[in-house]
């Protein structure tokens, strides 16, 4: 639907080397300049990433007293990881399009000549590098306090659910910042539609990590669920890119 | 409510005509809304008929099981409602005409009411056959929970944006994301719950030939409802425009 749209409208660039004329910047090349743009910004004021790290450890030290526990596994862990991920996103997915609906990002992405739907895939990856850096921290923070079993075996099961999980988010995450950022009560209503259309995802990365979680962690991460989790980012992936256009035109 | 009074395109557009020259549009909108609530006050009749005096009585629930022809093509109603309104969002964004919004809006604020009476009924059945109001044992519920949780947040996403062809253009954005939603959630949930419960009422194949009549009726029934409660709120905001239009054009404000 949007890409014949964003055809008709804007002629796709025909031959990047032809010097005579240089013709607007390829989609790849615009992903690229935004996410670098994204990344410097976020080195410079360093305003989502490491709060969403310190916000994912005062979580678990909260969750510790809440819970009156030393130790946690199995699906217990697994719920109190992803629920601390979750949030900890939260923070980020607020502030994704803060700085570019504030400050004339939108005006001037609006200006070049470029395909919208790289607005969407930069962000995309900038949400998920921010996420992978919270899970850096949060997940060895996150075995140190609170989980009872060592996680050493069950690494590269939790990373691949992690990653599935990430992407999801981030998906999601962005769609939903760029719907909340343009209305009155964005810090609001951000979370609340951010929340319920996480929960399969929660569904699926928590059902997936609590065998790796639990002790003496026998079995790997349930296929179906792994399975469903892509089949879920997949499926939001498309929606995303075919409505994305119009949450940007004006 | 107020803001979407206020759209400019649409039907108001083409009442700058001088009135009463007697086409369609300048005539408040609401024809066949008579013949529309006759049917569906006696369908609603005949399905309360049948539920009370033809269907049987269920043997291990007893007289509680009637509220399942209520809750079911309550909730029926509701969820198709929710994806209706998501098609309708399409064809707003593809045709840009605003009548398609208002659509999508009405329906999608009918399935939101629908939806508290679908949680009510589920609650007071629950309560009845399982003995605690909320259990989370039954995935369609527990979906249909999130579904409805995600659906609140439509008219505060809508209405705190000022713009008001931004505002259809966003809400349309929604309308269509958990429009797919609604399908996933339940399959994500169903997942999660499966194997543990037998389900009692696994589909309307397995009903007993009465029941089944009993419940296509109510179903019937119910869908009339939701189609003539949403041509009464769609009429009702039409002529509202229609009024505003003519009352500037008269020169009253």
């Amino acid at each position: 639907m949007s890409a014949t749209r964003v055809g008709a409208e804007r002629p796709r660039p025909t031959d990047e080397g032809s010097p005579a004329t240089p013709g607007p910047p390829g989609t790849l090349a615009a992903v690229r300049a935004l996410l670098a743009k994204e990344l410097l910004v976020e080195l410079r004021t360093l305003e989502s990433a490491p709060g969403m790290s310190l916000f994912a450890v005062s979580t678990f030290v909260v969750f510790h007293f809440a819970l009156n526990r030393n130790h946690l596994d199995g699906d217990l862990a697994a719920g109190v990881l992803w629920v601390t991920l979750l949030f900890a996103a939260m923070l980020g997915v607020n502030r994704l399009f803060v700085a570019d609906a504030e400050q004339g990002g939108f005006d001037g992405f609006l200006l070049a000549p470029v395909d919208p739907s790289a607005m969407l895939l930069a962000k995309t990856l900038a949400l998920l590098a921010y996420l992978l850096t919270l899970e850096l921290v949060a997940v060895p923070a996150f075995a140190l306090l609170l989980l009872g079993p060592s996680l050493g075996h069950a690494l590269p099961g939790l990373i691949a659910v992690l990653v599935l999980g990430d992407l999801g988010i981030a998906v999601l995450g962005t769609l939903i910042a760029a719907l909340a950022v343009r209305t009155r009560a964005r810090d609001l209503l951000g979370p609340l539609l951010a929340l319920p259309l996480l929960v399969p995802v929660a569904i699926g990365a928590a059902r997936a990590s609590s065998p790796l979680l639990a002790p003496g962690h026998a079995a790997g991460p349930g296929g179906r669920w792994l399975l469903m989790l892509g089949l879920y980012d997949l499926v939001f992936g498309l929606i995303a890119y075919a409505v994305f256009d119009f949450l940007l035109e004006d | 409510m107020e803001s979407l009074s206020r759209h400019p395109a649409g039907p108001s557009e083409r009442d700058h005509r001088p009135p009463g020259d007697g086409d369609r549009a300048s005539r408040p909108s609401g024809r066949g809304l008579r013949r529309l609530s006759i049917a569906t006050v006696a369908a609603m009749g005949v399905a309360l008929g049948l539920v009370f005096f033809y269907a049987p009585i269920e043997a291990e629930e007893g007289f509680l099981q009637k509220i399942f022809y209520l809750h079911v093509p309550l909730a029926i109603v509701a969820l198709c409602g929710f994806v209706i309104g998501a098609v309708m969002a399409i064809a707003h964004l593809r045709t840009r005409d605003r009548r398609w919004d208002l659509r999508s809006y009405v329906t999608i604020h009918m399935s939101l009411i629908f939806g508290v009476a679908v949680l009510l009924t589920g609650s007071i059945w629950a309560r009845g056959s399982w003995g605690h109001w909320w259990v989370w044992s039954e995935p369609t519920l527990v979906s249909f929970l999130i579904v409805f949780l995600l659906y609140a947040i439509y008219q505060p996403l809508r209405f705190s944006i000022e713009d008001p062809e931004r505002q259809a253009r966003y809400a349309s954005v929604f309308a269509i994301v958990a429009g797919a939603f609604v399908p996933l959630n339940f399959i994500a949930v169903r997942l999660s719950t499966a194997y543990l419960h037998p389900r009692v009422l696994g589909g309307t194949s397995s009903l007993p030939p009465q029941m089944a009549l009993t419940f296509g009726v109510s179903l019937a029934a119910m869908a009339l409802l939701f189609a003539t409660l949403c041509s009464y709120e769609l009429a009702a905001k039409r002529t509202r425009m229609l009024l505003k239009t003519r009352s500037r054009t008269l020169g009253f404000q």
